[in-house]
């Protein structure tokens, strides 16, 4: 077996050393029924080239996303990423090292993870971010929980315009804790759609936290900073969430509406779609929450000889140290992703990253303008960064499925993630970025009106 | 932009201080210039924005850098890690083993990397085998019928595991209110059960390093919902008496839940369901080698009985003759689920390289790896039990446990054995864990290590328990010299939070 260095001769003589004659001699303690009783059903070992042929096999009865016109959003987006990033996370001593332990040898991944925090503060417009969480739906409820100790009120109130499968994460990690989650009913753009109003009035004494999204799911873009003014007013967090980071160097930050914590989904940058995960979730907030932010935190220092020099730190927090009274129970979290990340956006830089978002806004406009002359189709925003809503007159399931049939992805059919709404039935989320090509737009466009007619 | 600032700023490295390959890098908020960049992208066309009024009018503050540049930086700063890749890393509980690139290269298939999650189920049905492929595996190395694979890493598995036993015992009628926890386990289990809106209690060991059968009987009542225990546990020995512990559990009507961070030990050898546990989370990025990349990501399935199974997260992935389907609602199905614990499917990229280390060992190769873990510890323990105190008798499973208290006459403590490890070579063992052993050291070096490199640790191991002369006493305890940076002050970092950075670095405190 190719990664078992071991010969047999090598086995005995250790054995012999240890003073053994039978392996099993070191499973002595384990019930006789259950040693005796296993029955090996599994095929043996394989060599590397049966091994990729048969996973290569089941790659190709995927559709990837590079072989078809692609318009998929709704919390994961697909853009290009540069060669140099897949390069540089590959390297062996980010791949295949551990949690940083023992800083006098893991300087290079705790410099990336300081690194990393400060771009995600910057970004989001914060005073501080964490080392990640495992994605943004996890970071989403994290930053729930933390409201609650925060605070010490037990009231959450959920944006209709948040990420439905965020709300399903926030709800079940929350259930068992002392917090009642009050979910708003989601409802598809309409004009004049962008007031915050109904949200603010239901702010009382008890109100821990505000959860809203920027855009939110259905891509609509709305200002947050009367909420906040009226969560600061009451005692309550605002908690701003993001799924798309290239989202917020085109948009004032969410830090500039008055957020008390920013959590959002970072797989946009370095990591690509991956069926879902693994993601990395990005972690802000401000410098008085410190002590009771989740996860690991990367911070500055110096060693004997004074140099500067980083470490794991505040670990008081953490499950390692607190055990039952620790913020989270969060240990390993999303760190090679994170790192892809930070690569990612330290190659686009503060240039590259504005121009980034220009090109996704542009692509998803010149698709919106596209789309919108099709007979009884119309789009549902008046504001949207790279996605927004389109009611089809038909169901979008049934056009989605029929158009996957001619290796067209048309979209996110929205009643995919909310089945009880039968009113959501028509609607459709359409997603663009700096990958989606003219002829993408052309061809999108001509098979929606085929289906139609 | 930061130029200026760097060249008179002496914290910052700077060229003067470089050694022949030892090369000092700055933040990259210290270097480039702001016009810099390292993409090259399309025009824009000029078109009006549809943003409302919320159109961003500040600089973000990012640094721009061409693409050699960044190259250089994340090159100049991997080389001040250790990695897997470089030598032996025996941090015990972590399972650290070789992570083959095979693995690697087909979780980049395009048509695993480059799919979308809300794509319609007819264009990942490959996707979707894979997972059932991978449940497959999983279920026979159990021996548990129902695997439900969404959970992030080992802590969420955890918790998994625990509100699908809450879950469970509220259908029943009344989820119980304490959760035992053996005072050996990890941190992660007590801080979970909080998560599950349960006290904790720890059960405490015995003297030989086990969970005290008799007290846990004691604890046991009808407030106990559950009893969590790792095994082999966190001593590295393997709980014997954990059929009568699994009895003493049930009747009492609490669940007994496993944290499979140590199943490297029994893979392929041992089902863990014929152990009497009730559920279990894996960890795919310890015993299925999937690489930890410096802190994640990880993946954290849970096994569980036919009992528990109705309880288990969405989504699930099931099959029939018209295909693959996936489940990621509670629908008109008569489902108890206990919710979704994160956004999509789970860590797909880790399920396609964990089926491929699978694939790659077979069932033979599965239980060599259990063989020569043990083997491996037990080889070190052998060679080390004459120099360094051990705290329980007998063999070990996979990792072996020592403490310093040998080393009590010279002073030295566990973090100089560690620390002087590290200028010798290799990467530290676990330190101070478990717990319950004063200066712990806990060494799990795994089966992909060769007898050499596990003969070299030891000499290594002995030198720095032999060295007693004053002076030899006095370097130990300033080690590691041959490092990027030597020993870093933690209390600093802790007392005066520096955790970003910030332009005027004057005020560069957060």
């Amino acid at each position: 077996m190719r990664y078992l260095p071991h010969t047999k001769r090598e086995r005995e003589l250790m054995m012999e050393k240890i003073g053994i004659k039978d392996i099993n001699e070191l499973f002595d303690k384990v019930p006789e029924s259950a040693l005796s009783t296993f029955a090996q059903t599994l095929p043996s070992h394989t060599g590397e080239l049966e091994v990729t042929q048969h996973l290569q096999r089941l790659a190709k009865l995927n559709l990837a996303a590079r072989d078809a016109p692609f318009f998929l959003g709704g919390g994961a987006y697909r853009h290009h990423i540069p060669a140099t990033v897949d390069s540089l996370v590959q390297r062996g001593e980010f791949l295949t090292s551990y949690t940083p332990y023992q800083p006098e040898i893991s300087q290079g991944t705790l410099q990336s993870i300081f690194e990393f925090q400060t771009q995600v503060a910057l970004l989001t417009g914060m005073e501080l971010a964490n080392a990640s969480m495992y994605d943004g739906s996890t970071a989403c409820a994290e930053a729930v929980l933390m409201a609650g100790r925060v605070t010490k009120r037990n009231n959450v109130i959920l944006s209709g315009g948040l990420h439905p499968f965020y709300c399903d994460v926030v709800e079940t990690l929350a259930q068992f804790s002392q917090l009642n989650i009050e979910k708003s009913r989601p409802e598809a753009p309409t004009k004049g759609h962008h007031s915050t109003t109904a949200l603010e009035k239901r702010i009382n004494k008890e109100t821990a936290c505000v959860v809203v999204q920027y855009p939110d799911f259905f891509g609509l873009i709305r200002d947050f900073s009367q909420l906040g003014e009226h969560c600061k007013n009451a005692g309550a967090l605002l908690i701003i969430v993001f799924n798309e980071p290239v989202a917020l160097a085109a948009l004032k930050s969410p830090g500039d509406m008055g957020a008390d914590i920013v959590v959002g989904e970072g797989q946009s940058l370095g990591v690509g779609l991956n069926f879902g995960g693994p993601y990395v979730g990005l972690f802000a907030t401000r410098t008085q929450y410190l002590r009771q932010t989740p996860g690991r935190i990367a911070g500055q220092t110096e060693d004997l000889d004074g140099k500067r020099g980083w470490v794991l730190t505040l670990n008081a927090r953490e499950q390692h140290i607190r055990r039952e009274k620790a913020t989270s129970n969060i240990c390993t979290n999303s760190g090679l992703c994170a790192l892809a990340f930070s690569i990612h956006l330290s190659l686009l830089g503060e240039k590259g990253l504005s121009h980034l978002a220009t090109l996704n806004h542009e692509a998803a406009l010149s698709t919106a303008d596209k789309l919108c002359k099709i007979n009884g189709l119309e789009i549902l925003n008046e504001t949207y960064f790279n996605e927004f809503t389109v009611r089809l007159p038909t169901s979008a399931g049934l056009l989605v499925e029929s158009l996957a049939q001619k290796k067209i992805l048309a979209g996110v059919p929205i009643r995919r993630l909310y089945p009880s709404r039968e009113d959501f039935d028509n609607l459709l989320l359409v997603n663009a970025t700096e990958l989606t090509s003219k002829s993408d737009i052309d061809l999108l466009t001509e098979s929606i009106s085929e289906e139609l007619s | 932009m930061t130029e200026k600032i760097a060249s008179n700023n002496p914290t910052i490295p700077s060229q003067a201080t470089n050694k022949g390959l030892h090369i000092e890098e700055a933040l990259i908020f210290e270097q480039g210039s702001t016009d810099r960049s390292g993409v090259d992208l399309p025009e824009i066309s000029g078109k009006s924005d549809r943003l409302g009024s919320l159109k961003r009018l500040n600089k973000i503050g990012l640094p721009g850098l061409s693409e050699p540049e960044i190259v250089r930086h994340y090159t100049r700063l991997s080389r001040n890690n250790y990695a897997i890749d470089i030598g032996l890393y025996p941090l015990g509980s972590c399972t650290m083993k070789h992570n083959p690139r095979l693995n690697e290269a087909v979780a980049r298939l395009p048509g695993f990397s480059d799919i979308h999650p809300l794509q319609p189920p007819s264009t990942v049905q490959g996707a979707m085998a894979l997972i059932k492929e991978l449940e497959e595996w999983l279920t026979e190395l159990t021996g548990f019928p129902t695997i439900a694979l969404s959970p992030a890493a080992g802590a969420q598995g955890e918790l998994c595991g625990l509100m699908v036993i809450r879950s469970y015992l509220e259908k029943q009628g009344n989820p119980r209110k304490i959760v035992l926890v053996a005072d050996s386990a990890h941190g992660t289990n007590p801080a979970t059960a909080t998560m599950c809106g349960y006290k904790t209690k720890p059960i405490p060991s015995n003297r030989f390093g086990t969970l005290d059968l008799k007290a846990l009987e004691n604890m046991l009542d009808s407030e106990v919902a559950a009893v969590m225990l790792t095994n082999p546990n966190t001593c590295g020995l393997f709980e014997g008496e954990i059929l009568e512990i699994s009895n003493a559990v049930h009747k009492s009507g609490a669940l007994l839940y496993c944290d499979g961070a140590n199943f490297n030990a029994i893979v392929g050898k041992v089902k863990p369901a014929d152990l009497g546990i009730d559920i279990m989370h894996l960890n795919l990025h310890k015993t299925f080698s999937t690489p930890h990349g410096g802190g994640g990501p990880g993946s954290g399935p849970v096994a569980m009985t036919s009992e528990l199974a109705p309880f288990a997260p969405l989504p699930w992935v099931e099959h029939s003759s018209s295909g693959y389907t996936i489940t990621e609602h509670l629908g008109d199905h008569s489902q108890q689920s206990f919710g979704r614990m994160r956004a999509w499917h789970g860590q797909m990229g880790m399920f396609v390289r964990a089926l491929s280390y699978l694939i790659s060992h077979g069932g033979d190769g599965l239980r060599q790896i259990a063989e020569d873990a043990v083997l491996n510890a037990n080889y070190i323990r052998q060679g080390l039990c004459k120099h360094y105190s051990m705290p329980y008798p007998g063999t070990c499973m996979h990792e072996v446990l020592c403490d310093d208290q040998n080393l009590k006459p010279t002073g030295l403590k566990t973090l100089d054995v560690a620390k002087a490890l590290i200028d010798k070579g290799f990467h530290p063992m676990t330190i101070y864990f478990p717990l319950i052993v004063n200066g712990a050291m806990l060494i799990e070096p795994t089966e992909t290590e060769t007898k050499e490199t596990l003969d070299q640790f030891i000499d290594a191991m002995i030198a720095i328990a032999e060295d007693s002369s004053p002076e030899k006493i006095t370097a130990l305890r300033s080690t590691p010299v041959h490092t990027p940076r030597r020993r870093l002050d933690e209390t600093k970092a802790a007392r005066n939070p520096k955790l970003r950075w910030r332009q005027d670095t004057t005020q560069n405190s957060t």
